[in-house]
């Protein structure tokens, strides 16, 4: 969402030293991204099996 | 100056009986706190003692007529459900339709984390042991504050605060505060407006519930600042301020900041030394603006005509708390508080996604977006209700922050070890002290207990003893330990402290 358009109006500003920067982020963000693919294949395994009729399900009174 | 002050945090759990959606929340409540009570050798279930309770006393300085108020606001009244004291200090107890746990006294910030985690251990125990019941289906308890049908339910902090602070300073000082920590409290949330009917991402549970500025209602129009005056210690001296706008976090490092930061402003204004023009123009606008943007660059009106971030509001606060703690002097867990405030800060800044093992609101965020790039998701589709739900599942193999912190992903401040003893044992510092030896000593002969008060039935008296314990700070194991290492029954013991 709009945190990818955050990120573009930051580099659009930026200088030289900006750049660098940028780059170290972005290998972090491709980093990152791998390591939460990796989650995503374990937590696949745990999620509830029916997501819909888990969420349509999860009711709660409301309290304080 | 020291984030150390007397506080203590209180979670509702959300509660679901598997394939019956319908199923009664308060009896399956019930289940969960009487499974564990009997469990652990609290089958006598010492009561909750009421006698110093006042829900409706409003700290503005009038009562509420108990003919005026809701319903839902008469927590005093023993419905007849479940209420026990835990040898650790703590209550667990039923709360309107869900199981809560309210932790022992602590004096720190981290003491919260490990007594407030502990009650996770609790309630996880409580809800498998209820499982044993014949003839009743799992239930499965979520540390998280809404159903994104419209209901919500409390995650509270409590603090003791000076009695001789003008409410005013607190609310004038407060409330820009509260309405800016999610960026580092927030528990994230799929679905805005009450009933999620905006289908999109948000940084805090509870924001959309607060309606008004300040007010005494827990469970409707529910104000960013609550006034409820309840001090359960000397009302001459003190003042607890029952905070009820934080979300119930997992993540350890954002339960230590909520109550360590709050903890330094409550010091500040109560000596006198924050600077005023903070206010904002439309707090709980701000709140929701604040909440709904997960860039943390939306800037909100203060009075005075400037525009700020979150952020920037946030890094106001840090800078007269180093300037506070620069002329007052320090401690070393106020050093760390002050240190990870500020590297929170800086980290949010450049880049939310920086904060991810540490915030709940960024590792959820984090997961959402590569299950929405992965498989092309929108912000309707069920499954990532569903991650957000099961984010905040209590078991181990099942919520998705366990299967963070289990691979590494998510940072500790905590071992299990100390969880595990802290679901025992109670804080050694406080008058929970007493409390949690009374109950791990001689269960069997404590009728009922309160924060402010353990009673004791004791054979060869025809009436029940109450022995009051209005100072916090009294009861602790310097104070009392020696009590309990040379007594050997209940009655021992009431002899000794009433000889003191």
């Amino acid at each position: 969402m709009s945190e990818q358009q955050h990120k573009n109006t930051r580099k659009a500003g930026e200088t030289d030293e900006q750049v660098e920067t940028t780059e170290v982020d972005a290998e972090r963000k491709e980093k990152l991204d791998d390591d939460v693919d990796s989650i995503l294949d374990e937590i696949d395994g745990v999620l509830e099996e029916n997501a819909e009729e888990f969420v349509r399900g999860f009711v709660q009174k409301g309290g304080q | 100056m020291t984030v150390r002050r007397v506080m203590g945090s209180e979670v509702e759990y959300g509660i679901a009986v598997q394939g019956q959606p319908y199923a009664n929340p308060m009896v399956s409540s019930t289940h969960v706190v009487n499974s564990y009570a009997a469990a652990h050798g609290l089958t006598r279930r010492a009561r909750w003692d009421f006698e110093e309770e006042n829900p409706l006393r409003d700290a503005r300085g009038f009562d509420l007529g108990r003919d005026v108020a809701d319903p839902s606001q008469l927590t005093d009244e023993d419905l007849g459900l479940s209420n026990v004291i835990l040898t650790n200090g703590a209550r667990l107890y039923v709360d309107h339709a869900h199981p809560e746990y309210a932790s022992p006294e602590v004096t720190n910030p981290l003491d919260v984390v490990l007594w407030e985690k502990a009650g996770e251990n609790v309630m996880r125990r409580g809800a498998e042991l209820a499982a044993n019941i014949p003839g009743t289906a799992p239930i499965v308890l979520y540390k998280n504050n809404v159903d994104n049908k419209g209901a919500a339910y409390g995650s509270h902090e409590n603090y003791l605060m000076r009695r001789d602070v003008a409410f005013d300073s607190i609310v004038e000082h407060l409330t820009p505060f509260f309405v800016t920590r999610q960026v580092f409290t927030g528990a994230g949330r799929v679905g805005r407006q009450q009933d999620g009917s905006v289908h999109a991402f948000q940084i805090s549970q509870r924001a959309d519930y607060f309606e008004v500025g300040v007010g005494l209602e827990t469970t409707l129009k529910r104000p960013i600042i609550n006034t409820r005056d309840e001090p359960h210690a000397d009302p001459k001296k003190y003042r607890r301020l029952h905070v009820i706008i934080g979300d119930a976090n997992l993540s350890e490092t954002a339960i230590y900041l909520k109550h360590g930061t709050t903890s330094l402003v409550l010091s500040m204004i109560e000596a006198g030394f924050l600077k005023p023009g903070l206010a904002l123009s439309t707090p709980v606008t701000a709140l929701h603006d604040i909440s709904y943007d997960a860039t943390l660059t939306t800037t909100v009106e203060l009075q005075d005509g400037r525009n700020l971030t979150a952020l920037q509001i946030q890094a106001e606060y840090l800078e007269q708390a180093k300037a506070f703690v620069e002329r007052e002097g320090s401690d070393e867990q106020t050093d760390d508080i002050l240190a990870r405030w500020e590297d929170i800060l800086i980290r949010l800044g450049r880049d939310p996604l920086e904060c991810v093992e540490e915030l709940d609101w960024v590792a959820k965020l984090a997961l959402l977006n590569r299950y929405r790039e992965r498989d092309g998701l929108d912000w309707d589709h069920a499954k990532l209700h569903l991650v957000d739900v099961q984010y905040h599942d209590v078991r181990l193999h099942k919520g998705l922050y366990h299967s963070l912190v289990r691979t590494g992903r998510m940072k500790r401040l905590l071992t299990d070890e100390q969880i595990a003893d802290a679901v025992v044992a109670p804080p050694t510092d406080t008058r929970a002290y007493f409390r949690g030896m009374c109950l791990t000593r001689f269960a069997k002969d404590i009728s009922a207990a309160s924060w402010d008060s353990v009673i004791f039935d004791l054979p060869g008296h025809d009436s029940l003893q109450r022995i009051p314990t209005m100072e916090p700070l009294r009861g602790t194991r310097e104070h009392v330990g020696s009590l309990f290492e040379t007594s050997n029954t209940a009655a021992e013991l009431f002899a000794a402290i009433t000889r003191q």
